[in-house]
């Protein structure tokens, strides 16, 4: 018997069914299915398509969760949630990662009670405006007009940003990306302001992209990552270390191509404790089969280069640079902690 | 008396004239227009302006509507067509986006080739609605009606066919517990069992009755999850589902709005009051982000069904006033009459008062449904894929139809607009049957 | 013959409670007392332990701390280092702002359709039975982004106004520039202000309060004289002439006083990027206005013409017979009774209005929502306290505007025998 919308109600009215227990991995595999909250619509990062089959950057983290854990990256719940539901979603439990573009903070950690896994994306506020006005750095926009997606982090910044220059500026706030790329090519504002991956794709999709120019300054640090409630560690280490083995995989050579061959036996033994062909188990350790960090790239679609190349990167209309979201091998940030 | 005539009088006419043709401008078109354009000096300038009006907005929009672009994989190749055929920097719609995605817009991410099964669900709404709302048709059919929530939830959700059946059989249990009770011959006891038996029947044995029965005859229907839901799909399950379990609850309102009990009528003006006094939006913020804080630790269920109820609970209280307006239209008379036959309270309630307050209700009740459906486009905000924004933001979100505006809000807009057009022309038909006046 | 004898002295039996109507409903009452005591206490048990196990607390004092973000139109004071609390105040007066402003243009424009669908016109009884229709049957959201999308396409931006042949150019003597942005419009200014005065939670201005009530004594007077004319009318039967006197009275002492202050209006000058030293009317505040408006006068329209309708075809046919003309007939007959049938449907549009302008967010406006359930709740994470918090304040404007209108409604009741 199936956990239907009806036994969920009766779960409300004190029946024992549906209620979550203290481990998130026992939930989750009683359940089936992974229940992630992801963005309602952002370019590149997640997005649903004509059959209503998500998939994204942020999606990738899903996968790999899910196929680390059930064996199945298909079995995920894609839960959208808004800049204002996401984290009610995730501390009620509704949802059991969050992978939602969301910027790692202090309080965010700390007062909201949340654990942050990582960072999947390095990213930094920056500005785009349009040619015309001659404008080549972030300091002249002393009295301009900024658009700016409300219910982010983005607004703090920004008021920080012109108050340490001693400048002013009025915001013109928008709900959703859709709005604000429509305020912006009208000139309702001056510049336009949000994460500076979500600035390229936006301006990747305007119909003259060589009008527009994204300025040098990036005004704030964005580490985006994905997130789980406080309070259990052994979930946190589990979506943790899926992310990880995403961005291991890369570091050393491992793709979906040569997956199975290495998976066989390597000469390495980071790679054979990360594809579990040696004698390590370390799945075990996280309660997991020997073979999940395998199941986890292959479930993504990769390795993190190969995700994001697929999703943002530059061979897509986004055209994302790797920058920072290299690894550290190619000077990037990408520096994930040792599999042994 | 007067006797001059033609013989006296030259200028006396005896016989009659042959009609004259009526003057050019009291006949045809010209007529029509001097008496409904140009009657007066204020009726021209209104008239202009009409004019001026319409032709400013065709010379606006049409331009755009011609040029429209059906077949195409993207947004810029659209824009190509558009630039080759008519000219660079030339503007058209886009109405490939609505081509490739239209089944989203109505169907949200539904499996597509289960699209029969809500389309069957609206349809069979309306044989449902038949009996409520054209009395010749025989009584009995409203028994059929009754089980049409059952069928709903079956063709929209899927699942095992035990849940709505251990759910209807609540309705069993309470109708039995009336009849035994009625039997005892005490008062009072024949409505308590009608409440509580169902209540402890849905509380503790129909999960795991369905449960049982599942395991010893297994009945299924391929399962849709609610997640799945979305677009005209999910706007329609909020929207009927929200009124038809709103009606009893608002019944129960408008009646505890008008008794002669103190504290009942307390409570009852102070729900419906809070909740017309409070955006439907912060009532969604409630289902979404203050429900868990409300029901015991560890609870979770459906965002659907958690809207639904907020919903429910936000109709409840606009038709508790609709209903308290066809009570207080009701002639005292009925009353008086009803309580000098003897009957009881409720006895008299429903066989003599309601049936005619909620006949007198059925437009109000209608409009309360268009203003509901309308509002289901909130549900964006807390996260659910309405058609308006929610959907639309999923489409823009892919990389070929980025930058599309104004194509999906006025496909969804003329999809809103005929639905609600039909409903209210509807209810104004039903005002003029049911008026009872002659003016 | 049957001897009348006492009915028998009840004495109270506990069956009673349940069988004699006199006090079953006393026994029902005390049920539902116990029944949502209970529930009401479920519901707080329940959210006490939900917040112990999250680990929060329930408290408001986040209100006083610093919001740190700027909010575009604010009618008071308030910068990124102001408080939540004070983000919340401006929210509030956004809120009241745009529902007056709308409530007002509602009516005005609701009334005026209303009475033109009932015009013998063709086009126009065509015209505005397609604008009722239109905007009652699409929801308001779409119409308020409609609204905002079209100020962002048709208006200029502000770079259209620079240089030697800009392509858009200020109207009303250069005083007022319509851009896609916001409506520059010139800002008053006293060259001999009086200053303002510090009430706590915000600066009066005391040349406003000089001149409201310098105002006010002007209509005082003016009625005074009205009312000394109609006295002398009702002896004498001729009325004095009048309106030189009540325009002397309500124009000289302000235009006095303006003089007196220094009144001179500051114009827009383009510089840099924005017109500055204007008033900037935001293009979200006048397309949620617009939205709202066009929306909600269809409803009033439709009300109008319900309560017009509703007054029976013998007053009219009265009125004609007493010589009246149409319109008189209208102004004098028809519209005081049929405002008995309009005022009760009107104050739940005016409500509407009011819940409706919390979809502000759609278009970026800074109301309650926006800043107390947007911004603030998503820095703070205090879902419980904001959203009860919003819906408090939410209550009590509807309860106020209700209580304000009703009042109005028993005043214009009518009264029966």
């Amino acid at each position: 018997m199936k956990n239907t919308v009806f036994l969920g109600a009766l779960a409300a009215a004190g029946l024992a069914s549906g209620l979550a227990s203290a481990a998130t991995l026992d939930d989750v595999k009683a359940r089936g299915e992974l229940n992630c909250g992801v963005n309602t619509g952002l370019v590149g990062f997640a997005a649903p398509d004509a059959n209503g089959n998500w998939s994204g950057f942020d999606v990738a983290i899903c996968k790999a969760v899910a196929a680390a854990v059930l064996g199945d990256a298909s079995k995920v719940k894609y839960v959208p949630t808004t800049g204002q539901t996401r984290f009610t979603a995730l501390a009620s439990g509704e949802v059991d990662i969050l992978s939602r573009n969301t910027t790692w903070t202090f309080s965010r950690d700390a007062d909201l009670k949340f654990t942050f896994i990582g960072v999947n994306y390095y990213d930094g506020q920056g500005f785009m405006v349009n040619k015309s006005l001659g404008v080549t750095s972030a300091k002249e926009l002393d009295g301009a007009t900024v658009c700016i997606q409300t219910g982010t982090t983005t607004e703090l910044n920004l008021a920080d940003f012109f108050k340490t220059n001693n400048m002013t500026y009025s915001p013109v706030t928008i709900e959703t990306n859709a709005e604000g790329e429509q305020q912006f090519l009208a000139g309702a504002c001056d510049a336009y302001t949000t994460d500076a991956s979500g600035l390229a794709a936006t301006r990747a999709a305007f119909a003259n992209p060589d009008d527009y120019v994204i300025l040098p300054e990036i005004i704030s640090k964005e580490p985006l990552g994905p997130l789980v409630r406080h309070g259990d560690d052994q979930w946190a280490d589990i979506t943790r270390w899926a992310m990880n083995a995403l961005i291991a995989a890369e570091e050393y050579g491992v793709t979906s191509a040569n997956i199975e061959e290495l998976s066989k036996g390597t000469e390495n033994p980071e790679i054979n404790r990360l594809l579990g062909a040696g004698e390590d188990n370390l799945g075990a350790m996280i309660g997991l089969e020997k073979d999940w960090a395998k199941k986890a790239i292959i479930g993504a679609g990769g390795n993190y280069g190969e995700i994001f190349a697929a999703t943002i990167g530059e061979s897509t209309p986004i055209g994302l640079a790797r920058g920072l979201n290299a690894q550290w091998t190619q000077g990037g940030l990408l520096y994930t902690p040792p599999f042994r | 008396m007067s006797d001059t005539h033609a013989q006296t009088v030259a200028y006396v006419r005896e016989t009659m004239l042959p009609q004259a043709t009526p003057p050019v401008s009291e006949v045809g078109a010209i007529k029509w227009l001097r008496e409904n354009l140009f009657s007066g000096v204020l009726n021209t300038i209104l008239t202009l302006v009409g004019i001026a009006a319409v032709i400013w907005v065709v010379q606006a929009a049409l331009p755009w509507f011609l040029h429209g672009v059906w077949r195409a994989n993207s947004l810029s190749e659209c824009r190509q067509i558009i630039a080759e055929s008519w000219g660079e920097g030339a503007h058209g719609a886009c109405w490939a986006v609505i081509r490739e995605r239209w089944n989203q817009f109505l169907f949200g991410f539904y499996p597509r080739d289960l699209y029969w099964r809500p389309v069957l669900a609206l349809a069979l709404l309306f044989v449902a609605l038949a009996p409520i709302l054209f009395a010749e048709l025989p009584r009995k059919l409203i028994w059929a009606s009754a089980l049409y929530p059952a069928v709903a939830y079956i063709l929209l959700w899927g699942g095992s066919l035990w849940v709505p059946i251990s759910v209807m059989a609540g309705f069993g249990v309470g109708w039995l517990g009336l009849a035994i009770a009625r039997r005892t011959g005490l008062p009072l006891l024949a409505p308590l069992a009608a409440v509580l038996l169902p209540l402890l029947w849905w509380l503790l044995l129909a999960g795991p009755a369905a449960g049982m029965l599942e395991r010893a005859v297994p009945l299924w229907v391929q399962e849709v999850r609610s997640d799945k839901f979305g677009g005209f799909v999910l706007s329609i399950t909020i929207g009927v589902a929200a009124i038809v379990l709103s009606l009893p609850l608002g019944v129960v309102l408008a009646l505890g709005r008008r008794s002669d009990m103190l504290l009942v009528k307390a409570l009852s003006v102070g729900f419906i009051e809070f909740i017309r006094g409070v955006p439907l939006i912060t009532l969604l913020f409630t289902a979404s982000l203050l429900l868990n804080y409300f029901l015991p630790p560890g609870t979770n269920f459906d965002i659907i069904l958690r809207v639904i109820i907020m919903v429910t609970l936000f109709a409840a209280a606009y038709i508790a006033e609709v209903i308290r307006g066809g009570l207080a239209a009701l002639p005292r008379g009925q009353y008086e009459a009803a309580d000098s036959l003897g009957l009881d309270y409720w006895k008299s309630m429903q066989l003599i008062v309601l049936p005619q307050a909620l006949k007198i209700s059925i437009p109000g009740i209608v409009s309360t449904f268009i203003g509901l459906f309308k509002d289901t486009t909130l549900v964006i905000f807390v996260g659910l894929l309405d058609p308006l924004k929610g959907i639309t933001d999923a489409v823009r979100a892919a990389i070929e139809w980025k930058g599309v505006y104004w194509e999906p809000f006025i496909f969804v807009g003329a999809i809103f607009f005929i639905f609600n057009f039909g409903m209210s022309r509807y209810s104004m038909y039903l005002e003029r049957k049911l008026k009872r006046d002659h003016r | 013959m049957a001897t009348v004898s006492d009915a028998p002295k009840a004495s109270f039996r506990l069956s009673m409670l349940i069988y004699d109507t006199r006090y079953r409903s006393i026994t029902i009452q005390v049920v539902v007392l116990l029944l949502f005591m209970a529930g009401a206490a479920w519901l707080v048990d329940n959210t006490v332990r939900n917040l112990a196990a999250l680990g929060k607390d329930f408290s408001f004092g986040f209100l006083w701390n610093r919001a740190g973000y700027d909010i575009n139109q604010m009618l008071v004071q308030y910068s990124n280092d102001s408080t939540h609390g004070r983000a919340m105040l401006i929210g509030l007066l956004n809120t009241l702002l745009v529902a007056f402003m709308s409530c007002v243009a509602a009516t005005v424009l609701g009334v005026i359709i209303g009475v033109l669908r009932l015009s013998p016109n063709w086009i126009i009884g065509r015209l505005t039975t397609v604008y009722v229709e239109m905007f009652r049957n699409i929801p308001v959201l779409l119409w308020i982004l409609v609204a905002y999308a079209v100020f962002t396409e048709v208006l200029p931006a502000p770079n259209a106004f620079r240089g030697d042949n800009p392509t858009a150019s200020m109207i009303l003597f250069d005083s007022v520039a319509l851009t896609n942005r916001y409506t520059a419009i010139p800002d008053p200014m006293f060259a001999r202000s009086l200053g303002n005065i510090d009430v706590g939670l915000f600066l009066v201005s005391l040349d406003l309060v000089a001149i409201i009530a310098v105002i006010t004594g002007s209509v005082l007077v003016n009625r005074k004289i009205l009312a000394s004319a109609t006295a002398v009318q009702n002896a004498t039967g001729v009325r004095p002439v009048t309106w030189w006197k009540s325009i002397l009275v309500l124009v000289a002492p302000v235009v006095l006083l303006l003089l007196a202050l220094g009144f001179h209006a500051e114009r827009p000058v383009l510089r840099g990027f924005n017109f500055t030293g204007g008033l900037d009317v935001s293009n979200s505040l006048m397309a949620l206005w617009l939205g709202l408006t066009l929306y909600t006068a269809a409803f009033i329209a439709e009300i109008v013409r319900a309560g017009i309708g509703a007054v029976s075809r013998g007053q009219t046919e009265a009125a004609f017979a007493l010589g009246l003309r149409p319109n008189r007939t209208m102004s004098l007959v028809i519209l005081p009774q049929a405002l008995r049938v309009i005022v009760p449907p009107l104050i739940s549009q005016y409500l509407n209005i009011t819940k409706n302008s919390s979809l502000a967010i759609a278009v970026g406006y800074m109301d309650l929502r926006g800043t107390l359930g947007g911004i603030t709740l998503n820095q703070t994470g205090r879902e419980l306290e904001c959203v009860l918090l919003m819906m408090l304040i939410y209550l009590t404007i509807s309860l106020l505007i209700s209580g304000a209108m009703n009042v109005y409604n028993n005043s214009v009741k009518l009264k029966e025998r």
